[in-house]
Parts: structure tokens; C-alpha cells; sequence
């Protein structure tokens, strides 16, 4: 008797994984050459609509007006250049990361979010995943040129947070 | 050995067997619709769309249900003709106008027939239709946002119940009154009923583009009760045909004076000649004052405009414009096949069913065969237009619908079933019993000249112990059955908002492609929104102070407002600045005697509220939102009438 469930589970096993064994082929297939199934350009340059490098010239004066209009409505709610609010404090992101990175994260954050070690890591810390406003890649570009525009080369960790408790006399 | 080989063998066919069934469980029901039982039919896994919308009346609620089927999920309640304080429907000061009426703000109405648009006598899926019975209205839904989008009151009628549907390419939708009254109203004896009361059947017009709807006509007719439509199509198009009960014309009593006569009729309505009347001035421009609500997505508002008069054609006067066909005992429902050759006409107090024939009216029409007249309106003889008759059913007949195969399906009251019969040859091919006392039924499409015949729902009144108790008000039903093969095969039992008196269904790839997501900010045209923080603000104009707010994952802007007094009317005009799909936000203002905002990311909403003490008192975010969701609150200080406390507003101290 024991030789007849043995034997039952012995096939019965055998049989499962050779049944089961096309879900784990297409799992290990997104595998690349680190753990979060990224190219080495994505890494470094966000997921999103930008795919390849762009050639940024001299900062565009008249989108830095556009952008900086277009920072007001649509990015100020929860950033601002130089204090931590819902998100970060956008003045030095330019030396951070990649214009790319930059743009993909404006155009996608849901998928960034979603999909990015970097993006995951500051969602981490903020909490509140940053909001997709929709924006076309022309209005992307003009809030980039108006944060290269503002840009510092320094820390965020530098910035002071707002402290919890305000005395009157500030 | 021999032994061991045994087993061995026994173990390889019940591994074979478990294999079997491993493997399959996955799988995506390939094993053939005849071997599905009802439980697979129904299942829809988590994470996956059913593949029909059913847009189900709520009766009494008012509402509109909207489910999936075939798993019987619902998904939203549709407020139309009810306030709804979950969406501020009729409580914030946009969507007010939508309820308001000849007769003032009305809170509450009884809403029976859904019926879809179309185009060519095919589902369209851009507007569903709405009748509210109490105070006569028609609603328009909009399938792209799944909001009421505009209501029109109905003059000259009462007991809006043979309404709302709609004529094959959206022409107009009909709407006609079950109760006859003075028309137009004024004191009068009620015994002076008989021949001094009268009914009106409305022709709305819809603007093809728009959807927007305008009264083209109305036609004055006998003392009648107006019981249901339904309009020709194909070869009938350009008919109206509409079941009629208490042709004795009584006034109390009806249950027993109503039911007098061996045959009531199906009136026939040639809307085509009445268009030919209208042109050639045949009317009379009556006085009535009707609300027509319209509610833009441009401004997120509503606006009520009084409408001052209608045109009414006289049925009794100008000939060909309608024929009356006997029909036994008190029809309800009128059921136009997809051909458009039979009218189904359902003597709810009669055996058996009685079927027209479209082209055998005709020919009684051209050789004036007639059977008398009733206030001028010619009498078609009973013979003259009888098709057919299905021979005793079942008892109590109420409502047909069609399944495209040449099948009509009935439903029988007071015998709690369907019967399917064969169109034609009048033969009952199939019966299966309903829990409990059905009403209506509704195979998608059904109302169209292209149903699609995979499900059909029978609505029912009762539901006794069908389910959990729920104290003395229980709920009522719909039981969705597959008809693809011969018998009809019940597969589902879902509880329904209010009573479901009628359903419009639909395959859902006609509606979720053009499903909206969010409203674009650019395209805000409220008077009071505002796109950016940078533009938050509050006014004073007298006693009304109005706070321009945003909304944003997660706070209000501004979120701490000082300087309101005492008898402010104070205004928050909040305009959710999220542009992204399935992120509203609410509004929670504490003591408001009225219900919570919840707004539409890119759209604008307003609630009024009027603190009464002094004092500081929060407001939040009632929608959870985000991770930081707790945190989407603010203050508002209220001081004392005499206070010198200026009007401040910011966020974050700035």
C-alpha cells in the first residue's frame, strides 16, 4: 500500500512540473544583467517615453518663461525649488539625474513608480507617489529648461526640512 | 511483482487524472460551453471584465444601477431623479438645477425605463434614456462620464409611465402620461372625467450631436391610461405603438371599473404624419411651463431654464395621425419585434397573448376597415390586424423582448415565469419559473433591431426567501438566464437598488472605449475654478465669502482661513487639481447642513456653509486618497459678527 502512494506522488510530482514548468520559463526571461530587469539606459535614464539620449544645448530662454509658468500650475502644489514639501526640493534634481531621467519621470511617474529602483526608493521616503498631470513632452521639455535654468550644483540633504514646531517669533 | 506492476499501473491513471485536472483549472473554457455549469458561466476572476453593462432602474430610488454581467457585480449608482449625498447630487450648488421643476426643488422621483440610443436601429452606446413617473421628466445620460447630463419636465402629463424610448436612429425619444387629466390643468369636478379629461404623448427630439432634447410635439388624445411604448422599426419605422387600459374612462375604483371592457387598444402612432402636420401649422401653441436642466462638462454646472409653451397636435382631428387596434384585456406591455412586423400586446388580465402584424395594419388602414371610432380616432377591426395569438402561456403576461433569432420571451406575473415562444408559428418552445412574480426582462439589445441573444434578466418584485433576511423590507431582483441554446438555463440570482422596473443592456465594447478618466483643467470653464495654488484665494462681497481651493494628493490650498464671522454665507468653490484617472478628492466641512463634495479629478464643485458659532473648525479630505490621505485637513476660524479679525488665507504659513 505505502509502495502505491509513494508511487502516486512520485508521478503525480513529476507530471505537475512538466505541466507547470511554462510559467517559470517566462518569469526568468525579463532577467538582464541586474535584478530590477532594466537596460543599463533605463537605469540611468528612467522608463518612459524618452528611449535615447537627448542633446541639450544652451538653456532656451523662452522656455524657461513657459516652463516656469508651467511649474506654477502644474508641479508647485507639491514641490518647491528649496524646501521639502509633498515631494522634493527641485533645485538641484538637474545635477542628480539625467535630463532624460528628468523627463521620463514628468511623463510616467505611475510606470516609474512602478518599475524603478530609484523612483520605488524615493517614493520610500516621501510617500505620496508623485501625480501624472498628463503633460505633453514639449511642456516636459519647458519645465526642464526652467529647473536647468534654476539649477545649483549642491545636496539635497542640505535643504532643512520644515521643522515641526514653529515659535511665533520665527 | 506482479503486485508492485499493479500498482504501479493504478497510480499512473490517477496521477494521469490529477494531471488532468491541474492543468486544467487554468484554463480559459475551452472545454466547451455545453460541459460550463452555471457557476462557470458567471465567473468573472478578479481582475477581469464582464462583457456586458446592464443599466438597471432603481423604481423607487430613483437611481440607475449599473452592473456587470454576467457576474451580477455592481458597479455605480447613476444618481438621475433622487439627491444623492454621496455625490452632492442636488446638494452642491451645481448639480441643484438638475432637480428643479415647475413645481419647485424635488428631492425624490420614481424612475422606470432605460433604453440606449441608437443609430440605425442598432445599440449606439452614447446616451441611456430615463423616465421619472411622478413628476413627468426625461433624463439623459451621458455613457462617456456615467452622469445625468440633462433632465426636461414633461407638461400636459402625469404618471410619465409609457416612456422612454427611443425611435431607431435617436430621432425622438417618446414619452407618454398613464394618467389623464385636465388638460391644461384647472379645478374641476373629478366625476366630470369621461370625455373631459385627456392625455398627451411627447415627442422629444434629440440633437444628434449634442443629445440635447427639445418637446417637437405633443399629440392630444382620449382619457386613456397610457401604459407602455414602443417604437416601429425597419419596415414600421415612423410608428409609435402604445398600450392603452381604463378605456372605460373611469375615475375610481379602476382595479374593478377599469376592467370592464372585453378589449382595450394598442394606439398606433404615424409620428412621420404627424411631422407633416407640424410642418403644415397644423398645431395649436399651448401655455406650459416645463424646466429644461442642462448640465455642462465644460463649467462642471447645471443651468434651469423655463421653458413657456408646447405644440400639441389633436388626435382627434386630424386624420391618419392615429388608429386604434383592439387588443383583450388591459394590455401593458407593447413589444415591437426586431423585424418591426409584430406588436406584442400583453392583456395583463388575459390568457393568452395577442400579436399584431405592421403590414396586415396597413392594408386595414388603406381598406378602412373599421370598427367605429372613439373621440374621431378610427377603430381598427380586431381581426384586421391580429397576427396570431400564443394560447394560454401562462397567467398574467407583462412584458416581451426578443433574441434576434426569431424567439420572443415573456414574462408572466402571477404564474412567476418566462416563456419563450416561437415568432410566427405562436408555439411555446420553453418555461422556466422566476423567485419571484417578475416584471419586466431585458435581453441587450432587446429594444433594438439587433439584439444581442446570449443572456436575458428577468426583474423581480418579490424575493421572499431568496435571500439572508434583511428585516421586513427585503430586496428585489434579477435572475440572469443564458438563452444561446434551446431552454433557457438560469444561471444568477443578484439583489437590485430599488425596484428594477426595466434594463437597458449592452456588450461593453461599445461604451469602455470612450469611458472618460479624468476632465482636462485647461478645459474648466467654472466660473470659480482655479488651475494653480499660485491662484487660491478668498473673497468678501458682503456677507458671502468665497474660498477659491484647490486639491491636491495630499492637502487643500489654502488650508488654514481666518476672518470669517458669524452669519457668513461662506462658498468653498474647490477644484481638484489631480490629472490623473481614479484620484477624487472630498470635502468634509464640519457642522454643514449638507453633504460632502466629491470631486472629479480637473473638476470643480461647490458646497455653501454657514457657521453658526465661533470657533475653529476643521475640514478633510473624505475620499481616501493617498498614503498621507489622514493628513488632508485644514481649519477655518470663525470669530463673532463685530470682529476685527482681517480675512487671511495660506498653506504652509505662506
Amino acid at each position: 500500500m505505502k509502495q502505491f502512494i509513494y508511487g502516486t506522488l512520485l508521478l503525480s510530482v513529476f507530471l505537475f512540473i512538466a505541466c507547470g514548468s511554462d510559467d517559470s520559463a517566462k518569469k526568468g526571461a525579463k532577467a538582464g544583467g541586474n535584478n530590477s530587469g532594466l537596460t543599463d539606459f533605463q537605469l540611468k535614464n528612467g522608463i518612459g517615453p524618452i528611449t535615447a539620449k537627448l542633446t541639450l544645448g544652451e538653456i532656451d530662454v523662452a522656455k524657461v518663461k513657459k516652463g516656469a509658468d508651467l511649474f506654477v500650475q502644474k508641479c508647485s502644489p507639491c514641490h518647491k525649488l528649496d524646501k521639502r514639501l509633498v515631494g522634493p526640493a527641485l533645485r538641484y534634481v538637474s545635477f542628480r539625474r539625467t535630463p532624460e531621467y528628468i523627463l521620463n519621470m514628468i511623463l510616467n511617474p505611475t510606470g516609474m513608480v512602478k518599475d524603478h529602483p530609484e523612483a520605488r526608493k524615493v517614493l520610500g521616503e516621501y510617500l505620496s507617489p508623485m501625480t501624472d498631470m498628463h503633460l505633453t513632452p514639449d511642456q516636459a521639455k519647458e519645465i526642464l529648461e526652467y529647473i536647468r535654468s534654476v539649477g545649483k550644483e549642491g545636496k539635497e540633504n542640505n535643504i532643512p526640512e520644515v521643522p515641526l514646531f514653529r515659535s511665533s517669533a520665527k | 511483482m506482479k503486485f508492485l506492476l499493479k500498482h504501479i499501473a493504478i497510480a499512473f491513471i490517477i496521477s494521469a487524472g490529477l494531471l488532468i485536472s491541474a492543468c486544467g483549472s487554468g484554463g480559459s473554457g475551452n472545454s466547451g460551453a455545453l460541459n460550463k455549469t452555471a457557476a462557470e458561466k458567471v465567473f468573472v476572476a478578479p481582475g477581469e471584465w464582464d462583457s456586458h453593462y446592464a443599466f438597471v432602474s432603481g423604481g423607487f430610488s430613483g437611481q440607475l444601477a449599473v452592473y456587470g454581467i454576467p457576474s451580477g457585480r455592481l458597479f455605480k449608482v447613476i444618481p438621475v431623479f433622487s439627491v444623492d449625498a454621496e455625490k452632492a447630487w442636488g446638494f452642491n450648488e451645481e448639480t441643484k438645477p438638475m432637480l428643479t421643476t415647475s413645481h419647485g426643488f424635488i428631492p425624490w422621483d420614481d424612475s422606470h425605463h432605460p433604453d440606449i440610443s441608437q443609430t440605425k436601429g442598432e445599440l449606439d452606446g452614447r446616451w441611456v434614456f430615463i423616465n421619472a413617473n411622478n413628476t413627468p421628466r426625461i433624463a439623459r445620460i451621458s455613457l462617456e462620464t456615467f452622469e445625468t447630463e440633462e433632465i426636461i419636465e414633461i407638461p400636459n402629463s402625469a404618471g410619465n409611465h409609457s416612456s422612454s424610448f427611443v425611435t431607431e436612429n435617436t430621432e425622438y425619444v417618446v414619452a407618454g402620461t398613464r394618467f389623464s387629466i385636465p388638460i391644461p390643468q384647472r379645478d374641476m369636478s373629478i366625476k366630470e372625467y369621461k370625455g373631459n379629461f385627456k392625455a398627451a404623448l411627447s415627442f422629444l427630439k434629440v440633437d444628434p450631436e449634442t443629445g440635447h432634447m427639445n418637446i417637437d410635439f405633443q399629440i392630444l388624445m382620449p382619457g386613456f391610461d397610457y401604459d407602455l411604448s414602443h417604437p416601429g422599426r425597419g419596415k414600421s419605422h415612423g410608428w409609435f405603438f402604445f398600450s392603452t387600459y381604463n378605456t372605460e374612462e373611469a375615475n375610481t375604483l379602476l382595479e374593478v371599473n377599469a376592467s370592464q371592457n372585453d378589449k382595450d387598444f394598442i394606439a398606433a402612432i404615424n409620428w412621420k404624419k404627424a411631422q407633416e402636420y407640424v410642418k403644415a401649422g397644423k398645431f395649436k401653441t399651448m401655455s406650459a411651463k416645463y424646466t429644461h436642466n442642462i448640465y455642462e462638462n465644460s463649467t462642471h454646472s447645471a443651468t434651469s431654464k423655463m421653458e413657456t409653451s408646447v405644440r400639441v397636435l389633436d388626435a382627434s382631428k386630424l386624420p391618419g395621425l392615429v388608429y386604434l387596434m383592439p387588443t383583450p384585456k388591459s394590455p401593458h406591455g407593447c413589444d415591437v419585434d426586431p423585424t418591426g412586423e409584430y406588436i406584442v400586446g400583453s392583456g395583463k388580465l388575459s390568457a393568452s397573448l395577442t400579436v399584431h402584424s405592421f403590414t396586415k395594419m396597413q392594408q386595414a388602414i388603406k381598406d378602412k376597415n373599421f370598427d367605429g371610432e372613439a373621440y374621431g380616432i378610427p377603430i381598427l377591426k380586431f381581426d384586421a390586424t391580429l397576427a396570431g395569438t400564443v394560447q394560454q402561456p401562462g397567467l398574467g403576461p407583462l412584458h416581451t423582448e426578443f433574441d434576434g433569432r426569431g424567439n420572443a420571451y415573456t414574462t408572466f406575473f402571477i404564474s412567476s415565469e418566462v416563456v419563450k415562444w416561437k415568432l410566427g408559428t405562436w408555439e411555446v418552445l420553453d418555461r422556466k419559473p422566476t423567485y419571484y412574480s417578475v416584471g419586466h426582462l431585458m435581453i441587450p439589445g432587446g429594444n433594438s433591431g439587433k439584439p444581442f441573444g446570449k443572456y436575458m434578466i428577468a426583474m423581480n418584485k418579490i424575493t421572499k426567501d431568496r435571500y439572508l433576511p434583511t428585516g421586513p423590507e427585503v430586496c428585489q431582483s434579477a435572475q440572469l438566464f443564458d438563452i444561446s441554446g434551446d431552454k433557457m438555463e438560469l444561471l444568477l440570482d443578484f439583489p437590485t437598488v430599488g425596484e428594477p422596473h426595466y434594463a437597458a443592456g449592452i456588450p461593453a465594447e461599445k461604451i469602455i472605449k470612450r469611458s472618460k478618466k479624468f476632465f482636462k483643467l485647461e478645459e474648466n470653464k467654472h466660473p470659480y475654478s482655479v488651475t494653480s495654488e499660485a491662484e487660491t484665494k478668498v473673497v468678501r462681497d458682503g456677507k458671502n465669502v468665497h474660498i477659491y481651493m484647490t486639491m491636491i494628493r495630499s492637502h487643500f490650498s489654502p488650508d488654514n482661513i481666518e476672518g470669517i464671522k458669524v452669519g457668513d454665507r461662506v462658498y468653498f468653490h474647490v477644484t481638484n487639481l489631480e490629472q490623473d484617472y481614479d484620484v477624487p478628492h472630498g470635502l468634509g466641512v464640519i457642522g454643514a447642513k449638507t453633504s460632502e463634495l466629491l470631486i472629479m479629478p480637473g473638476q470643480t464643485e461647490t458646497m455653501v456653509w454657514e457657521p453658526k458659532k465661533p470657533g475653529v473648525w476643521p475640514f478633510y479630505c473624505t475620499d481616501f486618497c493617498s498614503a498621507l490621505h489622514q493628513e488632508m485637513q485644514g481649519y477655518i476660524r470663525v470669530s463673532p459678527r463685530n470682529s476685527k479679525v482681517k480675512l487671511s488665507w495660506s498653506l504652509d504659513g505662506e
